[in-house]
């Protein structure tokens, strides 16, 4: 039986029904599934952020108790982080890599499946803790003891939580590099490879590395609660920070897990758009690895105030510095790779160039945040919300919104409303800076973060900040209506879509075939990356 | 297609350029509370400097990046009949790029490690002083004084925020940021503070003195301080701590090494009066009135001034099995605490006579009559 | 069949989604369970979950291994399945890595902290003033909370542990043996060689839970004794989990290598659960020395 299954199942054969998805072992179909999903958490997420910037609109309490508060900003960092932005790169994976290195599909396509389903599952764990004696959870995304000890019956929701969502991230880490190691076609060496693709390998180690040492964390505090060990407590000869550098340890590289696909975005639409080659390929892959190498050794940026070692937050100041590096030389490639090209603004330009300025904006606070002598004053401020909501939203989510762009056409065969689309555009990128730039204001002003009420003096700046959320907010909205009436028709596309566009995915019909290569393409340098 | 290319341009422009600006007029709007204070102790001076440079620094390299890019944008756009360049990479200009932001970074890094070396020499200090963090309070403790003392949010601010009074934040001075015992610290002196905390981790962060530092159940840490002005400085509770995080100020009064000297003896004496009477009979009016006042500063955070608590996180006091069962269990329970919960042991925290009128007010307020009355002598007898 | 031109793409399986749901009810279970809000409910939710996953992997692996049987699977198959399984394993040496972290965080920081050394001169001073650090901690710092079980002793290296030792080396030793037993095609000699080293994990289960029995009823040594105890107990249980897991294993192939499954060159379950037999047996080197040794 030498004939491979391919054969059997015809090219648009595709099974049918509820089964097609649910039963499903084909990356394009999980990919569609993964992105809705993040699109659903996305929503969910950013329902709970408008909750928190309606209370904060103005001094006072006004619409929740602190304790809900406190849920809804634990709650919207979990669903944005494990449930938005990591799956939709997961889904941009799925739907991508196997195509851009010219397989018919992931390496392992069933526990592909399970990847996936088991996400739909893990959120119900964690959603219905809001209906659960004590609430949701409430001691922040961090979960530090022994404050997360105090969380009521939803306790070990969340700890399972957590299992079950790394769960589920290993197998599609697993999965990411069985395919690029394994089912590459001919010609596609190491050094052709598309620059998502290379990010994606790098945030597949990433995770495999980080996530097994949360799993392990969480389980310790699961033992701490419930079967009497003291890890965390220093009754028995524990340590509450032990917990915060194990975190921290999963959570810098996790940061790290949402932007590389970003960059990797990034990498293949600004050369689209220049019509002009990446330029510094081979840096870029290096500054790549460097990036997640350094990524582990910089995590107690997050804990200057705990109190370490006088040589312990030197070294982490000097690692957490040593960043700026590479990611450094990733801005300037992209810089130069525009220069001198022959630009169009299409909307998924628009974002990634909007991606590179706002970015670097919350990469420069980053860079602040590391001196360890000031970042006593920063931290724990609304000047780091400010600088993670660059890196992660106008960083991370725009960089998915350009993919979404960038891709549609491919995917559904018909373009999306460009004044629509460019409209999403100028409506975000506007709004979400008078959502965040005025909390770096705040924060230096001495603001705290996930506090539910503050002193007068802030009030102008939250009620800004809170109008800029709501306005980005509805923003939203457009983006659903642009990828429902693409979905639904348009113009249909050429094959190739973008006049700049290179690469294997460009040389498949638009929509491609359900299996994507059947018989391996042969792979040249000039048919290669971008 | 050129219309949306011009407001593309105007309005890209207009990003960078406010942004960049709004960063570079920042310290010219230092009163309007824009920028990091310049605080008033040596280190918080140095801090300032070098957060200041550090955001030049950055202010300088963004205009360099984006600017690059604009013209960029601007100059080779296809519509103006740009035509894409071949080249893809350069050596050169990589090695270049690379070796300028090390640059940089040492010229930042430099000063950084003198400030933080300065910042933990915590030798020879004149008093020391010990922080406890409580959900939700502080403790002040003059190591070798014996002097301790609570230190909670001002009763004002606490009403606005529970909704027993009509108040706005706006009508209330320092709304948030007032307590009812501020630490007093002389001026001129080398202070050696200590933090640690009795439940969860907090953050005691005085802005104007330079840094915070977290406060850990079960280590201490230290940090020293040296106030150069008179005056009121305010500062918050800087590390979630549960539901009251955003209710835990910090007020810090710093006076002359005279007014700290004549503070320290009223204060003693004050503490001393408080707790004096414990050896006679109270009256339950009597008990009743002082309970009042020791329940709202010191249990409604959790189990709210009508003793209802929130269901599933903070049991209600009102018929419960504790409250309304035998008097051992009660004082149990508040002498010393329960092990595991947000519960704590009031035992070490209050004195004789509050304790006692605490039970007796939760005894028979709100409903609950079991009508007897704790003497403080039955608390004194339990220690 | 192992020709790269044609590519292998399994048929729609309903068993991923199966297998969500199975893990998704046995932590329901297990959160009612733990959090004491539907014990009873809990566990037996519990059971149903695990009972589902138990019948997922079955039916799952039945279709791999008939389909491996059936000659679909190619040699692109058979690497990807090794690149899976090599990176499970590295999962697994992250997931120990965090429980080897906390042995020597609370040996190198914690411990030496609240006793006063380095960092930890004030806190030794101001809080814990009795407390002197040692390992295995003899004392712990305080507290009402975790005093009333001080332990007697602790469980010494050059005992059981010693002999736990020799018997999982040997037991790399036979699954070689029975590895090389399949390579030339010797197939008793690859179930006997199997026998042996599910028996020697099996009695390494069984000395384990000796050790857990002495502990908990002579030396007084808990889960609750302080850092010591919960590390002890956190490591060792997690390894305990692992062999019991991999045994298991070993005796799912065992079974499948008396049905004739594996020939000399296509083997490639066999070799999965000998690397991950081999990766338990260096986990328990590294507690041998950490945990009970220095
Ligand atoms: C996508 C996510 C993401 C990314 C990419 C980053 C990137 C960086 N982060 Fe950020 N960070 C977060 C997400 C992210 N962070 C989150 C979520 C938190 C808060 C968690 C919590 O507490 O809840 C956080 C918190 C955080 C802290 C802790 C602050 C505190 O709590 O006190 C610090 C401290 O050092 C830090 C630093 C940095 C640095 C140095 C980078 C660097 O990688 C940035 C590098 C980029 C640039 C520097 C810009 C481009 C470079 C150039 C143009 C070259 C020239 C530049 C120079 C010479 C300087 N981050
Ligand atoms: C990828 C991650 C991610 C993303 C995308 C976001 C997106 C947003 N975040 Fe989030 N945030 C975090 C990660 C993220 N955040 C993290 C890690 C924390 C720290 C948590 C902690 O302290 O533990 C945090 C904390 C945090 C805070 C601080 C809370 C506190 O400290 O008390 C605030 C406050 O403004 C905030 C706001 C927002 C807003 C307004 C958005 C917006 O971008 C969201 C926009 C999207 C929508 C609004 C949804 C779409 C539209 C609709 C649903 C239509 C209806 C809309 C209206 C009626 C207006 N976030
Ligand atoms: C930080 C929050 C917090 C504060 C402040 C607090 N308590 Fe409690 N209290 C709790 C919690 C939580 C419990 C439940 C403990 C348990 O799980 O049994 C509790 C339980 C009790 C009970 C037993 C109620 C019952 O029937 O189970 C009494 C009585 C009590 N507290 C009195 C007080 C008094 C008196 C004070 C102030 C001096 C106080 N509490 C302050 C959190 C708090
Ligand atoms: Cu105490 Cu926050
Ligand atoms: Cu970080």
């Amino acid at each position: 039986m030498s004939e491979a299954a391919v054969h059997d199942d015809h090219h648009d054969h595709k099974p049918t029904g509820i089964g097609r998805w649910l039963f499903s072992t084909n990356h394009k179909d999980i990919g569609t599934m993964y992105l809705l999903f993040s699109l659903l958490m996305f929503f969910v997420g950013g329902a709970m952020a408008i909750v928190i910037r309606a209370e904060l609109f103005q001094p006072g309490l006004q619409f929740v108790n602190p304790q809900f508060f406190n849920s809804m900003t634990t709650m919207h960092a979990l669903v944005m982080i494990f449930g938005a932005v990591m799956p939709a790169g997961v889904g941009l994976a799925n739907w991508m890599i196997p195509v851009m290195i010219g397989a018919p599909d992931m390496a392992l396509p069933r526990m592909n499946n399970m990847s996936f389903w088991i996400l739909p599952f893990g959120f119900t764990l964690l959603l219905s803790t809001f209906f659960m004696d004590g609430g949701a959870p409430a001691g922040g995304w961090t979960m530090y003891p022994p404050l997360v000890l105090q969380t009521g019956n939803a306790f070990p929701f969340l700890i399972f939580t957590v299992h079950i969502l790394g769960i589920s991230s290993i197998m599609g880490a697993i999965n990411i590099i069985a395919t690029v190691f394994n089912m590459r076609a001919p010609g596609m060496t190491f050094m052709r490879l598309p620059l998502f693709v290379w990010t994606w390998i790098i945030t597949a180690f990433l995770l495999i590395a980080a996530l097994p040492v949360f799993a392990g964390a969480v389980t310790m505090l699961l033992t701490d609660q419930y079967f009497g060990t003291s890890f965390f407590d220093a009754a028995g000869g524990g340590d509450p920070v032990m917990f915060q550098h194990l975190f921290w340890f999963f959570g810098h590289p996790e940061v790290y897990i949402l932007i590389l696909p970003a960059f990797g975005i990034v990498s293949q639409i600004i050369p689209t758009f220049s019509r002009k080659r990446l330029f510094g390929y081979t840096s870029m892959v290096y500054a790549t690895v460097a990036i997640a190498f350094l990524s582990f050794f910089v995590w107690a940026h997050h804990m200057f105030t705990v109190g370490m070692p006088l040589a312990g937050e030197l070294f982490f100041m000097y690692a957490t510095m040593t960043i700026a590096i590479p990611t450094g030389v990733k801005i300037f490639n992209w810089v130069a790779t525009m220069w001198r090209g022959s630009m169009t603004f299409e909307t998924p330009m628009l974002f990634s160039i909007a991606f590179i300025v706002l970015f670097s904006v919350g990469g420069f606070s980053g860079v602040m945040m590391s001196i360890t002598p000031v970042d006593f004053q920063y931290h724990d401020t609304y000047f780091i919300v400010a600088h993670f909501h660059y890196v992660l939203v106008t960083g991370a989510v725009f960089a998915l919104f350009a993919a979404a762009y960038y891709w549609l056409p491919k995917w559904t065969g018909h373009m999306y409303d460009e004044g629509l689309g460019k409209l999403h555009f100028w409506t975000s990128a506007v709004f979400v800076n008078i959502l965040f730039f005025p909390q770096h204001f705040l924060g230096l002003a001495g603001m705290p973060r996930r506090i539910p009420d503050y002193a007068v003096q802030f009030a102008d700046w939250n009620m800004v900040s809170s109008l800029g959320g709501f306005a980005f907010g509805l923003s939203q909205l457009i983006f659903v209506v642009v990828v429902f009436k693409c979905i639904r028709g348009g113009d249909k596309v050429t094959d190739q879509v973008w006049e700049g566009a290179r690469g294997l995915e460009w040389t498949l019909s638009s929509p491609p075939p359900f299996h994507s290569f059947t018989v391996p393409p042969k792979v040249t340098e000039e048919s290669a990356h971008g | 297609m050129s219309k949306p290319r011009t407001s593309m341009l105007r309005t890209l422009f207009l990003i960078v350029v406010s942004f960049t600006s709004m960063l570079v007029v920042t310290p010219a709007w230092a009163d309007w509370a824009l920028n990091l204070t310049k605080g008033v102790t040596p280190i918080s001076h140095q801090v300032y400097d070098l957060h200041m440079r550090i955001l030049w620094i950055m202010v300088v390299v963004a205009i360099v990046v984006f600017a690059t890019m604009l013209w960029s944008i601007i100059h080779h756009r296809k519509d103006k009949g740009a035509v894409a360049a071949k080249f893809h990479h350069s050596t050169a200009l990589e090695l270049l790029w690379t070796a300028i932001p090390i640059a940089i970074l040492v010229v930042i890094a430099i000063p950084a490690t003198k400030t933080l070396i300065a910042m933990e020499k915590t030798a020879d200090a004149d008093i020391t002083i010990k922080i406890t963090g409580y959900q939700w309070k502080w403790e002040y403790n003059y190591m070798g004084e014996d002097l301790t003392f609570f230190s909670v949010l001002a009763a004002d601010s606490r009403a606005v925020v529970d909704k027993t009074s009509d108040a706005k934040p706006e009508d209330i001075d320092n709304y948030l940021l007032d307590v009812d015992n501020p630490v007093v610290l002389p001026i001129n002196t080398k202070i050696r503070i200590l933090t640690t905390a009795a439940d969860v981790i907090h953050a005691w962060w005085v802005p104007a003195l330079g840094w915070k530092r977290d406060a850990i159940p079960g280590f201490i840490n230290d940090n020293w301080t040296y106030i150069e002005e008179p005056g009121i400085y305010r500062g918050q509770c800087a590390e979630l701590c549960g539901k009251d995080h955003g209710y835990m100020p910090i007020v810090v009064k710093a006076v002359s090494k005279a007014e700290y000297q004549t503070w320290l003896v009223e204060t003693k004496q004050k503490i001393a009066e408080a707790s004096s009477g414990a050896d006679r009979e109270w009256t339950l009016d009597e008990l009743m009135a002082r309970g009042e006042g020791v329940y709202k500063t010191n249990c409604a955070a959790c189990h709210q001034a009508n003793g209802e608590g929130i269901p599933g996180v903070f049991p209600a006091l009102v018929a419960s099995p504790i409250a309304t069962g035998a008097v051992e269990d009660h004082i149990n329970i508040v002498m010393n605490g329960k092990a595991g919960t947000a519960m704590a042991a009031y035992g070490a925290q209050l004195n004789d006579i509050d304790i006692a009128a605490i039970i007796t007010y939760e005894r028979n307020a709100w409903g609950n009559k079991v009508g007897d009355l704790v003497q403080p002598m039955t608390i004194q007898a339990t220690r | 069949m192992s020709d790269s031109e044609t590519y292998f793409i399994p048929e729609p399986s309903p068993w991923p989604v199966v297998g969500s749901l199975a893990l998704f009810i046995s932590f329901v279970g297990g959160s009612l369970f733990l959090n004491g809000s539907a014990p009873m409910f809990g566990s037996f939710i519990l059971g149903l979950g695990i009972a589902a996953i138990i019948y997922m992997y079955y039916a799952w692996f039945s279709d791999v291994i008939s389909e491996s049987l059936a000659g679909r699977y190619n040699s692109q198959v058979d690497v990807s399945f090794r690149w899976g399984m090599a990176w499970f394993i590295f999962s697994e040496v992250m997931f120990f890595a965090a429980f080897f972290g906390a042995l020597f965080y609370a040996r190198v920081l914690s411990v030496p902290w609240l006793g006063g050394e380095g960092a930890g001169f004030l806190t030794n001073a101001v809080l814990w003033p009795d407390f002197v650090p040692e390992w295995p901690i003899d004392v712990i710092p305080n507290f009402s909370k975790f005093t009333a079980s001080v332990y007697d002793d602790v469980i010494h290296a050059w005992g059981v542990p010693a002999i736990n030792t020799l018997i999982l080396l040997t037991s790399g030793v036979t699954l070689t043996f029975a590895h090389w037993a399949l390579k030339k095609n010797n197939q008793k000699g690859l179930v006997r060689w199997l026998f042996v080293t599910v028996c020697l994990g099996i009695i390494f289960v069984y000395f384990q839970a000796g050790e857990y029995h002495e502990a908990y009823t002579e030396l007084n040594l808990k889960m609750t004794s302080g850092i010591y105890g919960s590390t002890f107990f956190l490591l060792t249980g997690f390894h305990g989990f692992h062999v019991t897991m991999g045994t298991l294993m070993l005796a799912v192939i065992m079974f499948r290598a008396m049905k004739g499954h594996f020939t000399h060159e296509n083997h490639f379950a066999f070799e999965a659960v000998a690397w991950y037999w081999h990766f338990v047996d260096v986990v328990w080197l590294g507690l041998f020395i950490f945990v009970y040794w220095i």
